[in-house]
């Protein structure tokens, strides 16, 4: 039993990991642009929703919408100002600003919360769970943060697939370049995509804030996490990202149910498996 | 006849290699005009620079009244100036109907909206739900038309709309030509295949390594004008 | 074509004396140390040789092959591990562990290199991180070499290299020099040799090296695993010269890489002076802001992103293109 109760934890905790992966992975899509500082980007929305919870004590249901709306503002923002003049065919300049503004949050959270590590708490959430029998119990707060996983890449779909919006992202995705010719603002689209991706990091900040003890150097772990899912599912397919998000997971608490000190490699090494069986990740895109 | 587009002393530089040497052009309202020309003469760099995606700040171009030098490409398509683009560059991930409604992003109002568009091109009307790459040459084209077209521009800048397509195809895209025109829609077509060229224009321009060696009304220009303007030596 | 007219640049003759005169000098001045330089100086000096040999690695990869790896941790903490290993329980002499390590670390960047080289750009930065977490991990996974707290040095294996502590100090340092100019005219040497004018090719265009038959994947592969055998032996040196090795340091991404690029990218990326300035603007700066903690590091975030936006080419790059100098000519002018 503990086994089959390993791989329903690892599911679960494959949503945190779809979370993490999702922003990653859309940036990419639409601008070819890996941000080194993702993780960091999730552990400052972390320690706001801290913040915004528990210093200032306001209310899960007015902080939730307040973490996502800054971190989307601030994501719009960053594009804008920051990240789209270093955008371009070299991807020297886009790696070393994201390199540095990793340095540069990972410290500056350090300067303003400390290094001792802490965590939102959830009341009672954190301790009631769904008893199926034979010794399996499913806690309510992952099987939430699954439920919210799979709610927001439905969202990102349903973006994507159906709004004009998401019909603009999907053409500069596919050719930036003559996007201006069709009425389209780059710098602006690509801001509009960084601000998703945030909001999308503002949710996975906050269930990253409550499902585990986060300090501020926790950051690149979280990016390799997320960069993990994105191979694993293969790129181009948000859906393949959860796939790739449960697979990541499961091998991390099977790895645990071995040996404690294991989960982490355990996740790692699965990532590299896969990465030599099949470079293309499991579920690529198809296209004609 | 109102004056549509007008460019003056025309610059572009790759580098150091200059690739347009004061070029002078002029579109009226209601006109077709034909750029003609070989490879390498221009042509679509000149394009480029006209609509913004090639950098055209300090360039002489006014277009319905307004000097557009120096805008961003999205402002001056939204001020009436569409493109076709060499090798029509359909968005691949987007069905037909969807890279038509790309070009209406602008929010232009005007003559032009899907219905229009599936009656200039009925073949397309059934792919609607394909993916854009998913068509024959000829008929992407006319999504990359109908795409241009579906922000209401008044001027269409078409550059090489016949290249890699079969003689039959060229000429049933050409053929829409005239009842775009007579929608109000002015045209401006870069084309390397000078008989469809001269068939269609009012008046052509030919180019010759950056600079325009010939311009006139086909019916008053010579073969051997043409080919000494287009090739730079006599004609055989 | 007719833009190609313009007279190509002469440059006067006497210019071709200075630069080598200002290397000599440089390089007898650093040898001269141990009788000039203090016992604080001489630590420092050493630290920053050794930084110089990492930074004129880790910019033969990223800046001559486009490689950017965030992963060369890896190859720093494997040379540790490794020398820590065949120093304690082979009895190999010091002399003969260190290239031994630097050797098989080289040879385990050859599967690391294979997959590594599966991803692409930014991506494969990533992969190369994700390798250097997975050594991190595996190291603590050992417990003959102390699992997760580390292992010393047995004093003996120091001991080696001189019975005198003046003696081991003054080794350190000819080690330290050894490697740092070793590698800054290593890569001169194979930058000015016939296979080295590839890499310049592939630094200027990829595509336009492939046109002329050179296989831009496979000299790519080879800088790869020779970086990281370079890398492991320097590596080797810190940790004998810190005497204790933990995983955590050993692996540690700011120290071996973070750094490093800062320093690479500050100066100048894809020359040889590049690293070399850098790595003397990394130390003057620390000597001034060492006691500011984080917002040092705050600080040298702040340059590496500034140096992107303002000139990406780094203090030497941009010199360089307004001025013509090289310290380190590599290009074959015409005459």
């Amino acid at each position: 039993m503990v086994w089959v109760n390993a791989i329903i934890q690892g599911v679960l905790l494959g949503g945190l990991y779809a979370l993490f992966a999702a922003g990653l992975s859309l940036m990419f899509g639409v601008m070819r642009f890996v941000n080194i500082a993702h993780g960091d980007f999730i552990v400052v929305a972390a320690y706001l929703a801290l913040t915004v919870m528990v210093s200032l004590g306001i209310s899960p249901w007015v902080a939730v919408p307040v973490v996502v709306a800054v971190m989307a503002a601030t994501g719009y923002l960053g594009q804008r100002l920051l990240l789209n003049r270093v955008l371009g065919k070299d991807i020297l300049p886009p790696i070393l600003v994201t390199f540095g503004l990793s340095i540069i949050l990972q410290n500056a959270l350090l300067e303003t919360f400390s290094a001792d590590s802490v965590r939102l708490p959830a009341g009672a959430l954190e301790t009631a769970s769904l008893t199926l029998g034979d010794g399996i119990a499913i806690g309510i707060l992952p099987l939430a943060m699954f439920a919210t996983a799979i709610g927001v890449i439905a969202g990102l779909q349903l973006i994507f697939y159906r709004t004009p919006l998401g019909r603009m992202l999907r053409a500069t995705s596919d050719d930036a370049e003559i996007v201006p010719l069709m009425g389209g603002n780059n710098a602006h689209i690509f801001a509009i995509a960084t601000g998703l991706a945030s909001a999308v990091v503002g949710v996975a900040g906050i269930w990253l804030a409550m499902r585990t003890n986060f300090d501020p150097a926790a950051g690149p772990v979280r990016l390799l996490f997320a960069f993990e899912a994105v191979i694993i599912g293969g790129l181009g397919n948000i859906w393949a990202t959860l796939a790739g998000g449960i697979i990541l997971g499961v091998a991390q608490t099977v790895g645990a149910q071995i040996d404690a000190g294991f989960q982490i490699l355990a996740g790692h090494l699965v990532f590299l498996l896969i990465l030599i069986v099949k470079p293309t990740g499991l579920m690529p895109r198809m296209t004609g | 006849m109102k004056t549509l587009l007008e460019t003056r002393g025309l610059t572009a530089f790759y580098g150091d290699f200059q690739a347009l040497f004061g070029v002078g052009l002029r579109v009226d309202e209601g006109e077709t005009i034909a750029i003609i020309g070989a490879n390498g003469a221009g042509k679509s760099t000149f394009l480029k620079t006209l609509v913004g995606i090639r950098p055209n700040r300090g360039q002489d171009i006014t277009f319905d009244g307004q000097p557009i030098g120096g805008w961003p490409a999205q402002r001056i398509h939204k001020a009436g100036l569409a493109v076709v683009p060499e090798g029509r560059r359909l968005f691949r991930s987007l069905s037909v109907e969807e890279n038509l409604l790309i070009g209406a992003s602008g929010g232009r109002k005007g003559p032009w909206t899907l219905k229009a568009v599936y009656d200039l091109f009925p073949d397309l009307v059934e792919k609607r739900r394909n993916p854009g790459t998913a068509l024959s040459g000829g008929q992407q084209q006319m999504v990359a038309i109908g795409r241009a077209l579906m922000s209401n521009p008044r001027l269409l800048l078409c550059d090489e709309i016949s290249l890699g397509l079969a003689p039959k195809v060229v000429r049933a895209i050409y053929e829409a030509v005239p009842l775009i025109r007579g929608r109000g829609t002015s045209i401006l077509v870069v084309e390397q295949d000078v008989s469809q060229a001269l068939a269609v224009a009012s008046r052509v321009y030919c180019m010759m390594e950056g600079r325009v060696t010939l311009t006139g009304r086909p019916r008053d220009l010579s073969r051997e004008e043409i080919a000494q303007a287009y090739f730079g030596m006599e004609a055989a | 074509m007719a833009s190609l007219t313009t007279d190509l640049p002469r440059r006067p003759a006497p210019g071709r004396f200075l630069p080598a005169a200002v290397i000599a000098a440089a390089v007898v001045l650093l040898a001269a140390a141990p009788w000039w330089a203090g016992r604080a100086d001489l630590r420092l000096l050493m630290e920053a040789l050794s930084y110089l040999a990492l930074a004129q690695m880790w910019n033969l990869l990223a800046g001559y092959t486009g490689l950017v790896s965030v992963g060369q941790q890896a190859f720093v903490g494997l040379g540790g591990y490794l020398f820590f290993a065949l120093a304690i329980f082979s009895g190999l002499p010091l002399l003969v562990a260190m290239p031994a390590a630097a050797l098989a670390t080289g040879l385990v960047a050859i599967p690391a290199g294979w997959i590594a080289f599966r991803l692409q750009g930014a991506y494969f930065a990533i992969g190369t991180w994700v390798i250097a977490e997975v050594f991190r991990l595996s190291a603590a996974q050992f417990p003959a070499l102390g699992g997760g707290s580390g292992i010393s040095l047995p004093v003996a294996v120091a001991r080696s290299l001189s019975e005198s502590r003046e003696g081991r100090e003054m080794a350190m340092y000819f080690l330290a020099l050894g490697l740092g100019l070793s590698a800054t005219f290593g890569v001169w040497a194979l930058l000015r040799a016939r296979w080295g004018m590839a890499l310049t090719a592939i630094r200027d265009s990829g595509t336009a090296a492939e046109s002329i038959g050179i296989s831009t994947r496979r000299v790519k592969f080879l800088i790869y695993v020779g970086t990281a055998a370079m890398t492991g032996l320097t590596g080797a040196f810190l940790f004998l010269q810190k005497l204790r090795i933990t995983p955590d340091a050993a692996f540690s991404v700011n120290d071996w890489t973070a750094f490093v690029i800062f320093i690479v990218v500050i100066g100048g990326i894809g020359t040889i002076e590049g690293p070399v300035i850098g790595t003397i603007l990394f130390f003057a700066l620390r000597q001034v802001a060492a006691d500011w903690g984080s917002w040092y590091l705050m600080l040298l975030g702040a340059i590496a992103i500034a140096v992107m936006l303002v000139d990406k080419r780094g203090i030497w790059g941009a010199l360089k293109a307004r001025t013509g100098w090289a310290l380190f000519p590599v290009e074959r002018r015409l005459r």
